[in-house]
């Protein structure tokens, strides 16, 4: 058990008094990007890089990372809450997370998807910490065939994860492919569906889109209705808290499915948000009474944010053991690896133990911080007020 | 109650989007949708998904003009989506200005606009509201996280 002697080293490293501050503030830093909508946690990553210039690597990428399990949890809130997903991945959390809040069960939809959260980044850790030599090895040998078959289940999970007519799915579906292949092509250069506009020539960012989907539609419905905003209030008390906790083990096997879509999801570059989709459609799909997800079951919290979590937390096993990343964040962590001198890829684990292992370590560390956070300060704290009308600006 | 029916939504809906599929197919037949020496062309993946987003808009028009119960429901009354357009037009015009004014300086003002008109705040509480929201937005877009957003006259005047 080679492992965890070299795990508690990483604790060693982790639970340094500077890098546990570090973690603290890059999970509040994190929680509000997370519900700021279009900033996301690749941007956020992205801007806050160079304010680790001056820091040692290993306190760099835990501050890094712990902004991106910030982002995971931030997005939670806004979807429940108001409707509004302040991250791609927690898309899918809105169908059911906020039914719960309109029907006043705001709390219970919170406690499940920051419990869910940190279930599925815990089982995505463990899984990195021992699983992860073989299947990155396994990961190394994909090629675009295996990519595209990856790809395909997810889009062909989208369809039937379809509330209404499998063929209204297919239609949007197709839409939101065109809408991404405006611009210029990675691969010819040649211009796509631009008919001349330079604006165009950059192509169409997908958070545009889903802010304009998912944000505005929601302000303008709420209008329509009488111009009466229904962002749920929640109150997180220790009752609902342990209230839920009580009825979550039933749950287990739920997420223990959803997290294993998440692990495989997040190691094929897929990342969190087709995992949250394809979890979701696969619990309904598996549901007795599938009719009944979209108006409020707990199910439809859990398996979209146990998925979203293990899919982040996982994609950054390849990152670290080959150089390849995982998801969009993950890249950007890489950008910071290079900046930071250090050489992504196998010899990583060779040459700088400290560093994988203190990072390995901050992951444990990290979702405890922001789930013992999160049960302290849930909502009622500004960002969670200004987040509507910040959308509405957008 | 009158307005829009859902079938009359439903139609337009896929008509736009057969539309859609139509411009796409077309783009992708000028770049060329076909299979050249080194794989497939720059239309080849356009030119299909239009395809596709053709058929199914087709298959949508087809259900959504069967005769089935319920089809007179309506989609929004009109006074529902005048309400809608009070607030979607100043959005548009909000969004038409940006490119020159800066969207801090607009921000304040469809801020301020709101507040007047929907939420009847008098103008000395409104006016002062949106530029201090806007104010906040400024100092942690443009000074804290250094993310350049759309700016105008104001900000160059200041000297950002």
């Amino acid at each position: 058990m080679e492992e965890i002697n070299l795990l508690v080293q990483g604790f060693g490293v982790a639970l340094q008094p500077q890098n546990l501050i570090l973690m603290v503030a890059g999970i509040v830093l994190g929680v509000l990007i997370g519900v700021l909508p279009g900033l996301g946690g690749a941007n956020g990553i992205a801007i806050l890089l160079p304010l680790t210039f001056s820091m040692p690597p290993v306190s760099a990428i835990i501050m890094l990372s712990c902004i991106y399990w910030g982002a995971l949890f931030g997005g939670a809130i806004t979807s429940i809450l108001f409707n509004i997903p302040g991250e791609p991945w927690s898309v899918a959390t809105t169908s059911d997370g906020y039914p719960m809040a309109q029907q006043g069960r705001a709390g219970e939809a919170l406690t499940a998807a920051f419990t869910s959260s940190f279930v599925g980044a815990l089982i995505a850790v463990v899984m990195i910490t021992f699983v992860a030599p073989l299947v990155a090895q396994f990961a190394l040998q994909f090629g675009p065939p295996e990519f595209f078959a990856v790809m395909f289940l997810s889009f062909a999970c989208f369809i039937g994860l379809s509330k209404g007519s499998p063929m209204k799915a297919l239609a949007a579906m197709t839409f939101g492919f065109l809408l991404a292949g405006v611009g210029l092509d990675g691969v010819t250069g040649q211009l796509r569906m631009t008919f001349g506009s330079i604006e165009l020539m950059r192509g169409i960012d997908v958070l545009v889109v889903v802010i304009d989907l998912f944000g505005l539609s929601e302000i303008l419905v709420s209008i329509e209705e009488g111009l009466s905003f229904k962002g749920a209030r929640a109150k997180i008390d220790l009752r609902t808290v342990i209230d839920t906790w009580k009825k979550l083990p039933q749950h287990w096997a739920l997420a223990l499915r959803s997290s294993a879509i998440g692990c495989w999801m997040g190691i094929t570059p897929a990342g969190a948000t087709p995992a949250s989709f394809m979890s979701y459609g696969v619990a309904r799909r598996m549901a007795k009474d599938p009719d009944s997800f979209g108006k409020g079951r707990i199910e439809g919290v859990i398996a979209p944010e146990t998925a979203a979590h293990a899919a982040g937390t996982s994609a950054l096993l390849p990152m670290l053991a080959l150089g390849v990343p995982g998801s969009p964040t993950a890249a950007v962590l890489l950008g910071g690896l290079i900046m930071w001198g250090l050489q992504p890829g196998p010899m990583l684990f060779v040459e700088q133990k400290d560093f994988v292992w203190g990072l390995i370590a901050s992951m444990y560390l990290g979702n405890i911080v922001g789930s013992s956070w999160f049960w302290r300060r849930c909502p009622g704290s500004p960002p969670f007020c200004v987040c509507p009308s910040a959308s509405s600006r957008q | 109650m009158r307005g829009p029916t859902l079938k009359g939504v439903e139609i337009a809906t896929a008509v736009a989007l057969m539309a859609a599929g139509g411009i796409a197919i077309h783009d992708g037949l000028r770049v060329g949708a076909g299979w050249s020496g080194d794989g497939p062309q720059s239309g080849y993946f356009p030119y299909w998904i239009g395809v596709i987003l053709m058929l199914a808009s087709v298959a949508n028009l087809a259900s959504a003009l069967k005769p089935r119960a319920g089809q007179a429901a309506l989609f929004a009354t009109w006074p529902q989506l005048r309400l809608v357009a009070s607030v979607l037009i100043p959005t548009a015009i909000y969004v038409a200005i940006i490119p020159f004014a800066g969207i801090y300086v607009t921000s304040a003002a469809l801020i301020a606009f709101f507040m007047i008109r929907f939420g009847a705040f008098r103008g000395l509480t409104a006016l002062p509201s949106g530029a201090l929201a806007a104010g906040i937005a400024f100092a942690v877009f443009e000074i804290w996280f250094l993310v350049a957003l759309p700016e105008g006259p104001l900000e160059t005047w200041l000297g950002y």
